[in-house]
């Protein structure tokens, strides 16, 4: 019978949710590496069981972890994440330069077809690769390397790559988001690398309508679709029908537009799911009041979805990498919050509830559907 | 208390003990000079996903939260090439790697 196999990434450690297809049943495993942050986890597409993970803490650094056998047990793999060359400098907060210094792993992206490949997303921003199931790392220097570099600056959260999409279609195109860059595309492998923000406004920095500077926090893509992508900027939610040529608004009824993650219904392209959240000052959701947003017109008209979530003295927030789908008939919906709940949806965002509520604050969640 | 003679007892933080699946001290057999630097190889020779943990893989320099301590000397910012106290080279008292005091 098929099942799913949910990954969460917290501030304490990580944990292994697994259920059968009915999703209403679970058992829970973890924490693994108790106390260590785990930024984010991830299953290879190739090999259900293959699964890498993000380990780190601000006194012993970054290490990544594996797993072969869907999280059972797990090896130390390589963690030298050095930037190739002069690493040079990028903006600090108040503009200066600042020189770019290695801090952790946000983002882990396993290649769709081949097990020991995998891309690391790292704060400051560069984008890293293994051929060897996690034991080596090479800079893609081309991304941080863009000769617009010198002016990224860090967002709050720090200068951070916590977006990576391989175009399933088009072998070699990936798209990569940084805050606060902005969305970057590759058409050849990561080699070479151009800014993908024409059509975004961004207030905070001196030109609203520049090539980079924005403070992209997610992006999304529907693999049957991959030239539409949806984006959840600082403020607004965007859409892009042209592989990210240019960007238009579909904030439309939403009633706020800052938010962190974004995804796409498993079977409906154009069917999208937003978690707003009141402000950049105040980052938790509207009135106390935990719903998640489907637009199933690609956009602009949005519907609460708020039967089994809070709907009073709700003041979590859901991260940028907390949220995930699964791709059983009926889809599956799933989110973290800073609270620590973990909420399933086993019909597609029409009703929820907690799979677990008192884990440490979640970074991350990722789902895999397994056979 | 006596110690082996090239036997350098080492005590890792809890963390560094799950990381390595060791417990309690780690013994280690240290050619040459006993220094931190000369410990410190021998160390992650040992356990290698120990490796960036306590010192940078590229240019050997401490993390910042992490303090060596031994025979009640703070050793932190010793030189790397210094020789340790004769009790340390001995295996008669520990060297301590210590994580920063620091909440959270």
């Amino acid at each position: 019978m098929s099942g799913v196999r949910v990954l969460v990434g917290t501030r304490k450690g990580a944990f292994v949710l697994r259920s059968d297809g009915k999703r209403d049943r679970w058992d829970i495993s973890g924490p693994h590496f108790p106390g260590w942050e785990i930024y984010h986890l991830k299953g290879s597409p190739a090999d259900q069981d293959r699964l890498y993970a993000s380990q780190s803490n601000g006194w012993f650094g970054q290490l990544i972890q594996r797993s072969d056998d869907g999280g059972a047990s797990w090896e130390a793999v390589g963690n030298d994440f050095s930037y190739q060359g002069e690493a040079g400098t990028h903006q600090w907060y108040d503009g200066t330069p600042h020189p770019w210094e290695f801090a952790r792993v946000w983002h882990l992206e396993p290649s769709l077809d081949d097990p020991d490949t995998v891309y690391a997303g790292v704060e400051d921003a560069g984008l890293f690769r293994s051929a060897d199931g996690g034991k080596h790392w090479e800079e893609l220097p081309g991304l941080r390397g863009h000769e617009s570099g010198p002016s990224w600056q860090p967002g709050a959260g720090g200068m951070c790559l916590h977006t990576i999409i391989l175009d399933p279609s088009l072998p070699g195109r990936i798209f990569t988001a940084i805050s606060a860059a902005g969305a970057f595309r590759s058409d050849d492998g990561g080699q070479t690398w151009r800014p993908v923000n024409q059509g975004l406004r961004s207030e905070g920095i001196p030109d609203p309508a520049a090539e980079v500077g924005h403070c992209v926090h997610r992006l999304a893509m529907h693999p049957s679709r991959p030239s539409v992508l949806y984006m959840q900027k600082h403020w607004d939610v965007m859409r892009s029908d042209d592989a990210g040529e240019s960007w238009h608004e579909i904030s439309g009824d939403l009633p706020t537009d800052f938010g962190f993650p974004i995804d796409v219904h498993a079977h409906e392209p154009g069917t999208v799911y937003v978690v707003p959240i009141t402000s950049d000052s105040h980052h938790f959701p509207p009135e106390g009041k935990l719903r998640v947003y489907r637009s199933r017109t690609g956009g602009d008209e949005w519907e609460p979805l708020t039967r089994g979530l809070p709907q009073e003295h709700c003041y979590v927030n859901v991260l940028r990498d907390a949220m995930a789908v699964d791709s059983l008939d009926s889809c599956g919906i799933y989110f973290g919050t800073t609270g620590g709940q973990v909420y399933a949806s086993s019909d597609a965002g029409d009703s929820w509830a907690p799979i677990v509520r008192d884990l440490p604050a979640v970074l991350s969640v990722e789902v895999q559907t397994l056979p | 208390m006596t110690g082996h003679a090239d036997v350098v007892r080492v005590a890792l933080p809890a963390h560094l003990r799950t990381l390595a699946r060791v417990q309690g001290e780690v013994e280690l057999q240290v050619p040459g000079r006993v220094t931190q630097c000369a410990v410190l190889d021998a160390l992650e020779a040992r356990y290698p996903m120990l490796r960036g943990t306590i010192r940078d893989q590229r240019t050997g320099k401490r993390r910042a939260f992490i303090r060596f301590f031994a025979c009640e000397e703070d050793l932190s910012h010793e030189q790397p090439d210094a020789p340790l106290p004769e009790a340390v080279a001995a295996g008669a008292e520990p060297y301590l790697i210590v994580g920063a005091m620091a909440g959270g």
